[in-house]
């Protein structure tokens, strides 16, 4: 369980983050990692409580300006981590199952994207459409977490229906970057990436349809990991795209990832899609040593796709990229580079094929059961058509109009049916990669750093782009990740390790091994750069920022609060 | 509708017709998840949950049971099982639909190709059917009047939802447009929905909904290949209504076509008070359904030795039962299909037959065709009958140890209480007597009794041998073997002379 390596140094947060604990006194809770949360609650020496307390208030402070919460359940948290501080002590007393029967997740803080079913609260998915409705069940991940003894802080900012690539397209308003508030995080996870690079919660849980967990991470510059569709189980988990959703982690490290990842991963019986293959344990186990860590680098095998890295990539992110796989070849990889020819077509398929099934998936939104209603005209076709009208956002109607087209008869074997073998072709130009022997695929995360608000929300395509590097990972089912690769301008580079299906604990060690060789680099030791401007009551939330763009014009109606 | 103008309308037009059968599936739990199927009299939406309600992120998962139906149903429609299918959205909004979406098979169902055997008034008919396949059911719209309230709240009309139904597993039956005529149309559906019953898939009852037939009907002149405008023809909820809406439809629609009407698509309902169809809706062009491959659902493998055991599990079907009851045992055709087509009466006659107590198999017949049906008509259940003891007395009277009519009596008797039949006989001195000396006795009383009809014998007036054997049996309080009676009077009447 990691226990071994750590129980042989003093206990020290990592390098330079104050706020850890000098001498055992813990000053900021809430830079620890988990793998370090979990020896100190298992020591005794923090308690899950006094976490959940550091973590509500960083995050009750600061998301006024950041707008990365949706919901804070403050009561629910402290409740769940007096139960782990239970299960902890219980495990401790002479004669218990023991700490090391414990998940390493017991007691420690998690956020979740608002889409994740958590029975008796909100689940909006950022659309006003679902205002107002309380699930009456956990998903499985949900259920999982709970079985970890992880305490649910609350749920994430995310775009409408997990629709975006920038948490503009929320109901509830923008989500602020930490690094640059007048920025976007990325999306559609982008509340759980703030979250994450905001230090309110260690680890937070996302989804990634075409790169909505990989593209915040690397914006917000931390770690996010799509893992192979079928790893983790999607019941319960209000559905974008059904045949390219993944659940994910997002964390600050390749260790806090593979914790996550553990934890929730796994064939379940509600979700006809979830593989039955194993989760290995050692995703408890990356290396803690920095040079055992490197070491899984030597003799591997990655590929440099060149039709990655395009017209329209920022310099400097195609910079920090080559500068990570130098890092990696010095350290003992060997890099090739390889075609994937396909790629450009990702971006098309990609657009038929998920707006098709979102089509489908958002048709249950009607207003008859649950969640936001117009019955105003009595008549219940008209009252649907208000519902919806008014209910989605102009991106989700977008994509409804999308896939509604792509399915129609006379157009479905043109869009639909072509866009589904030209997805075949795409998985072949990757199963090729694997067949010759590599290890991973290097690539950027996203073409940019994060831009500034406003700057894509009004030109679809030019936000669609931002994903171009990664929904062919998704196309594929493939797992993959985005790791902090330096800077650019003073906002993270995020570069994205490819793998083989089911290979998530190799692109851990992969990512780990990158962490180990970039360990001293002076980038890893800065904190987002406005993040201290966040705990200033008089800085302007992301809504106030929206409507003084938009010349003083008042917040649209797409700012209510849930 | 002007009758007269329609008469002889099948003279001059042929109908073209295609039955859609659903069939509500005999399975425990629901399609696609966990929720009981013992809806019928429950309060409404008492029996659903998060996945039959399509709340948000729920996901199907199969019940193999279902499917298990499906594939028995294709055996037994001699269908082509396809070794892999797959799922498919059939998209539309409607409140009782709450994922919008229902989850079909469309492209790849689970059998094809199938036909049917059933015997029609004018001989054995084939249906050829083109598909079975599995979906879900929908909920169900509740149309209500609220009262006014107390309070001032006026009268209004409300349309309520029970999604108890929603999810329930449905196999759609959709057959060739082979049928020609109404008898037809109610034979196949006869003899589907005993099919369905004797493989255990559905308990089809049409009266509540576990059967629901859809009829296509068209007409054309007779004698033309190209087929008419179809009507769709729903809400027959008995085999007697399905036959006569279709034979309505076929009238309306050649007094249409001879009135130089056109006949547009259209969908029309069996108004079973007026005894005609009605425009529900019309048919503009073909729905659009936008069907596409649920993803939610990975496609369907039916491995060899899967398939194998449920063939193996089939029962011997109705066709094959007629066939055995008319070749091996000697029924008549008429007898073999009213045994078939009633499931008690096939429990009944099989089960005397296990009994082999030498009874013949036509004699038990007769009994389970005349007796046993006559006095369980328009009755709940089947008796306290017990095929053991029907075989029991079968043997008696075959051995004449019993009279017909005592043997019938015995019978009713038994069905009532469901006392053993010797013991039915025992307490009523029903047992008939055979032995050639206590009957000597018996006919020398009367004929010392009864000179006249002795008289009237000998003067050539043979029916006086009915009126002795009739008192000889009174005697006898009907324990007499009336044919031995016979037989010692008459030899004796002829010794004497």
């Amino acid at each position: 369980m990691g226990e071994r390596d750590e129980e042989d140094r003093p206990f020290e947060t990592t390098q330079g983050r104050d706020g850890g604990a000098g001498g055992g006194a813990l000053t900021d809770l809430t830079r620890l990692h988990v793998h370090e949360m979990a020896r100190l609650l298992r020591t005794g020496e923090v308690s899950s409580r006094a976490l959940a307390e550091a973590h509500l208030a960083a995050a009750g402070r600061q998301n006024h300006a950041l707008n990365a919460w949706l919901v804070i359940d403050r009561k629910s948290a402290l409740a769940q981590a007096d139960a782990a501080d239970r299960r902890l002590a219980e495990s401790r007393r002479p004669g218990g199952s023991g700490v090391a029967a414990l998940h390493p997740l017991c007691g420690v803080p998690v956020g979740l994207k608002d889409l994740v079913s958590v029975k008796g609260g909100q689940a909006t998915a950022g659309s006003k459409i679902l205002k107002g409705y309380v699930a009456p069940f956990d998903s499985t991940v949900t259920a999982r977490l709970r079985q970890a003894g992880a305490v649910i802080l609350g749920k994430t900012n995310m775009d409408e229906f997990a629709m975006g690539s920038s948490t503009e397209h929320s109901a509830y308003g923008p989500t602020a970057n930490p690094w640059d508030l007048t920025r976007v995080p990325g999306g559609s996870s982008g509340g759980s990436a703030a979250a994450v690079a905001a230090f309110h919660v260690p680890v937070s849980i996302g989804t990634d349809t075409g790169g909505s967990i990989r593209q915040p991470a690397s914006l917000c510059g931390i770690v996010g990991l799509k893992p192979t569709y079928g790893r983790v189980s999607r019941y319960g988990i209000v559905a974008f795209a059904s045949s390219l959703d993944q659940i994910g982690p997002l964390a600050r490290d390749a260790r806090d990832a593979a914790i996550l990842l553990h934890a929730v991963s796994g064939r379940d019986d509600r979700d006809a899609t979830s593989a039955p293959v194993p989760v290995p344990d050692e995703l408890l186990d990356l290396p803690a040593s920095d040079d055992e860590a490197a070491s899984y680098l030597k003799g591997r095998r990655l590929a440099l796709p060149r039709e990655y890295f395009v017209d329209g990539m920022e310099p400097g992110v195609a910079a920090r990229v080559r500068e990570a796989v130098a890092a990696m070849e010095a350290a003992g990889a060997i890099i090739e580079e390889v075609s994937l020819p396909h790629t450009d077509y990702g971006l098309a398929t990609y657009y038929i094929i998920a707006p098709a099934e979102a089509s489908s998936n958002l048709a249950r939104y009607d207003g008859v059961v649950y969640g936001f209603a117009d019955r105003s005209s009595g008549d219940y076709i008209a009252d649907y058509l208000c519902t919806r009208g008014t209910g989605f956002g102009p991106e989700v109607k977008r994509r409804i109009m999308l896939g509604t087209y792509a399915l129609s008869a006379g157009y479905y074997d043109a869009y639909y049916l072509k866009a589904q073998k030209v997805r075949t072709l795409i998985k072949a130009d990757f199963d090729a990669v694997w067949a010759a022997g590599f290890d991973a695929i290097c690539a950027p995360t996203s073409p940019t750093v994060a831009f500034p608000m406003g700057a894509r929300v009004e030109d679809p395509v030019a936000m669609y782009l931002s994903d171009a590097c990664t929904l062919p990972v998704n196309m594929a089912g493939l797992p993959g990740i985005s790791i902090p690769a330096g800077l650019s301008d003073g906002l993270p580079v995020g570069l994205q390790l490819v793998g083989a299906p089911w290979r998530e604990l190799g692109m851990l060690r992969l990512a780990r091994a990158y962490e180990a060789i970039t360990a001293r680099a002076t980038w890893r030791d800065l904190e987002p750069a406005e993040l201290h401007l966040t705990d200033d009551p008089t800085t302007p939330s992301p809504l106030e920022r929206q409507a003084r763009r938009t010349q003083g014009a008042p917040a649209t109606g797409s700012g209510d609060q849930p | 509708m002007a009758a007269e103008a329609g008469t002889g309308a099948l003279e001059r037009y042929e109908a073209v017709i295609g039955i859609e059968i659903h069939c509500q599936l005999r399975t425990a739990s629901k399609m696609f998840c966990g929720c009981s199927t013992e809806i019928d009299g429950a309060a409404p939406n008492s029996h659903c949950c998060p996945v039959c309600l399509g709340l948000p992120g729920v996901l199907p998962t199969i019940n193999k049971s279902a499917v298990e139906c499906v594939i028995a149903t294709g055996f037994a429609i001699e269908a082509a099982i396809a070794p892999t299918t797959r799922w498919d959205r059939k998209n539309y909004f409607y409140p009782d639909l709450p994922k919008g979406y229902q989850i079909s098979q469309y492209q790849l169902p689970l059998a094809s190709n199938g036909r049917l055997t059933f015997e029609t008034s004018e001989g054995p008919f084939t249906v050829r059917i083109n598909r079975a396949h599995l979906e879900e059911d929908t909920g169900r719209l509740i149309h209500a009047e609220l009262d006014a309230s107390p309070g001032g709240r006026p009268a209004r009309r409300v349309s309520l939802i029970d999604f108890n139904r929603s999810g329930m597993p449905l196999m759609e039956i959709v057959t060739e447009p082979d049928i020609r005529t109404a008898e037809q149309a109610r034979r196949y559906a006869e003899e589907l929905r005993l099919l369905m019953r004797t493989i255990g898939a559905s308990d089809a009852e049409m009266e509540n909904g576990q059967m629901r037939v859809e009829a296509n009907v068209s007409i054309r002149p007779r004698g033309r290949e190209e087929f008419g405008t179809r009507i769709e023809v729903k809400n027959m909820n008995s085999m007697r209504s399905v036959e006569r809406a279709i034979d309505f439809e076929i009238q309306r629609q050649a007094v249409a076509i001879d009135a130089g009407r056109t006949i547009r698509m259209e969908t029309r309902g069996w108004d079973e008070a007026r005894q005609e169809t009605y425009l529900m809706r019309p048919k503009e062009a073909e729905n659009e359904y936008r069907y596409f491959p649920e993803p939610d659902l990975p496609p369907l493998v039916a491995p060899p030795e899967w398939l194998a055991e449920i063939k193996a599990r089939l029962p011997e079907l109705p066709a094959a039962r007629r066939n055995r009851y008319g070749t091996d045992l000697g029924l008549s055709a008429y007898d073999a299909a009213v045994i078939v087509n009633d499931a008690a009466a096939t429990a009944l006659f099989e089960g005397a037959l296990a009994a082999d107590t030498g009874a013949p198999a036509k004699l038990i017949a007769n009994w389970v065709t005349g007796e046993y049906m006559r006095l369980v008509k328009g009755k709940a259940g089947a008796g306290k009958v017990n095929a053991g003891e029907l075989a029991a007395l079968a043997k008696l009277v075959a051995d004449g140890a019993i009279s017909g009519t005592n043997a019938k009596e015995v019978f009713a008797e038994h069905l009532d209480t469901g006392e053993p039949v010797a013991r039915i006989i025992e307490k009523h001195g029903y047992r008939q007597i055979s032995d050639a000396g206590a009957l000597g006795a018996a006919v020398e009383q009367v004929l010392a009794a009864n000179p006249a009809a002795v008289a009237d014998y000998r003067a050539g007036r043979d029916a006086a041998v009915g009126f002795l054997v009739g008192q000889v049996m009174k005697a006898t309080r009907g324990q007499a073997n009336a044919t031995m009676v016979q037989a010692a009077l008459r030899e004796r009447l002829d010794r004497a002379e």
